[in-house]
C-alpha cells in the first residue's frame, strides 16, 4: 500500500453499541487518546492495532482519538482505516 | 452445498449486527452496502464489510454482499475493496440483461486473477428487480457459469410496474413464477423478495409457504424474528420426508445392482424425482429428522 498523507481532520464511526468513533488529524508524531468503559482493559490491544495500522500506511504522524462504545478490534480496525482514508490521500510512489 | 432456506439481510454499516450474525439461526447472511446504507457512509459500510470478511470466524454461514447496482458510482469500489476478500457470492442489483452479468463477471475475474483467488469463486446472485430483468431473466441466470441465483427484488419490481406491493401479493405471482422457471431452466438456486411487515409473522408465513410451494430455494428476510418462521414453511412433512427416504433408498439399491429402472411404492421414478428426494433429504437433515426406520 502506499503511503497516506493526512491533510485534514475526519471521522468514522458511530455512538452505538459494539461500535466506535475514530477521529483523526494530521500531526508530526503518533498519538493516541483512547477513551471508553474498558478503556483500561484494551489499552494495550487498541494501542497494538493503531501502531499496525499505522505501518499499514506508512503513517509518520497523526492525532488519533477514539471512543470505544464496545467494539470489537475487527470493528475498531475498519474505523481507523476510514477516518484515515477519509483525512487524507495516497502518495503515489515514484 | 446444504440448503440455503433464509437469507438475512444485514447492513454494512452496523457491526453490532454483523458481530452477531452467527446466533441469529440464519442459513446465510447477505451484508448490505446498497439500499440500508446512507450515501455518506458507503465507503465506511465497504470497509467494514472487507474487515469483517478478512478477519471474522462466521462459523458455518454464507456470507454474501449486496453492492451498489453498475449504474452507481459505488460499484467499481464495492468490487475492489470486497472482491479480494472472497465472500460465497456478490448480489448484483437491477440485473436487466445478460450484459449486466457479464460486465460483473469480467470485473470480478480480473480481481480474482489479480488477488490470486481461483476463477469463479466468487458467485453472482443477480437479483431481477425491472420489469425489462424480468422479461431477461433466464438470459440471465444462463448468461455465465458464475452465477448462482436469481434473487426477485420485490419492492422496486412492483415501483417500476406502478402497481403496489400488497400483502396479498398478487402483483407478484407472475414474477414469481417467471423468476422460478427462469432459474430451474437455468439450473441455478432462486431466492424470493423479504416479508416487509416484521410484526406481521402470519402472513410470513403463509406467504413463505407459498413460494416454497412455486419453487423458491430460498427466501430473504430483514429481521432475525423472520428466521425461524421461514424455516417452518420450508420443512418437510413427515409423509413427504418418509417417501423422499424411500426413493433414495430405492435410487441407492438400483445403482449398485446396475438397474436403470426405479419403482417405489409400485410406480415408476424418474431421475427428476430422485433429484428432489435428494434435496428434500438434506431439508430434512437440517431438521433434525431421523432416516432410519423410514
Amino acid at each position: 500500500m502506499n503511503k497516506l498523507i493526512l491533510l485534514r481532520t475526519a471521522s468514522a464511526g458511530t455512538l452505538e453499541s459494539s461500535d466506535c468513533v475514530v477521529t483523526v488529524s494530521p500531526a508530526e508524531k503518533m498519538e493516541l487518546e483512547y477513551k471508553g468503559a474498558n478503556s483500561a482493559v484494551f489499552a494495550e490491544r487498541t494501542r497494538q492495532l493503531v501502531d499496525d495500522v499505522a505501518k499499514q500506511y506508512a503513517l509518520e504522524g497523526a492525532q488519533i482519538s477514539i471512543q470505544d462504545q464496545g467494539a470489537l478490534e475487527i470493528t475498531m480496525r475498519a474505523r481507523l482505516e476510514t477516518a484515515l482514508q477519509r483525512a487524507g490521500k495516497e502518495a503515489v510512489k515514484q | 452445498m446444504k440448503p440455503c432456506r433464509s437469507m438475512l439481510y444485514i447492513p454494512g454499516d452496523s457491526p453490532g449486527m454483523i458481530q452477531h450474525a452467527p446466533v441469529f439461526g440464519a442459513d446465510s447472511i447477505l451484508l448490505d452496502l446498497e439500499d440500508a446504507v446512507a450515501l455518506t457512509e458507503k465507503d465506511a459500510a465497504r470497509k467494514m464489510v472487507a474487515c469483517y470478511l478478512k478477519y471474522y470466524d462466521f462459523k458455518n454461514l454464507i456470507v454474501t454482499v449486496r453492492v451498489n447496482g453498475a449504474d452507481t458510482e459505488f460499484f467499481d469500489d464495492d468490487l475492489k475493496e470486497i472482491i479480494p476478500c472472497a465472500p460465497a457470492a456478490i448480489r448484483i442489483p437491477k440485473c436487466n440483461g445478460p450484459q449486466d452479468v457479464l460486465a460483473a463477471d469480467r470485473k470480478i475475474e480480473a480481481l480474482e486473477k489479480e488477488n490470486s483467488i481461483p476463477v469463479g469463486t466468487v458467485r453472482i446472485h443477480a437479483m431481477i428487480e425491472t420489469a425489462v430483468g424480468l422479461e431477461n431473466a433466464y438470459l440471465i441466470a444462463s448468461a455465465c457459469p458464475r452465477v448462482q441465483a436469481l434473487t426477485l427484488g420485490g419492492q422496486d419490481l412492483t415501483a417500476d410496474m406502478g402497481v403496489q406491493k400488497t400483502k396479498e401479493g398478487w402483483e407478484l405471482f407472475y414474477a414469481r413464477s417467471r423468476v422460478v422457471v427462469a432459474a430451474r431452466a437455468a439450473g441455478v438456486d432462486v431466492y424470493d423478495t423479504v416479508w416487509a411487515d416484521i410484526s406481521d409473522k402470519e402472513g410470513l408465513l403463509k406467504e413463505s409457504k407459498l413460494i416454497v410451494n412455486l419453487g423458491f430455494t430460498g427466501k430473504a428476510a430483514i429481521h432475525p424474528d423472520q428466521i425461524e418462521t421461514i424455516h417452518q414453511a420450508f420443512m418437510p412433512n413427515e409423509k413427504e420426508f418418509r417417501k423422499a427416504a424411500r426413493v433414495m433408498e430405492a435410487a441407492e439399491n438400483a445403482k449398485k445392482e446396475g438397474k436403470g429402472v426405479i419403482s417405489v411404492d409400485g410406480k415408476m421414478v424418474d431421475a427428476p424425482v430422485v433429484a428432489r428426494a435428494r434435496h428434500l433429504l438434506e431439508l430434512a437433515d437440517l431438521y433434525g429428522f431421523e432416516r432410519s426406520g423410514s
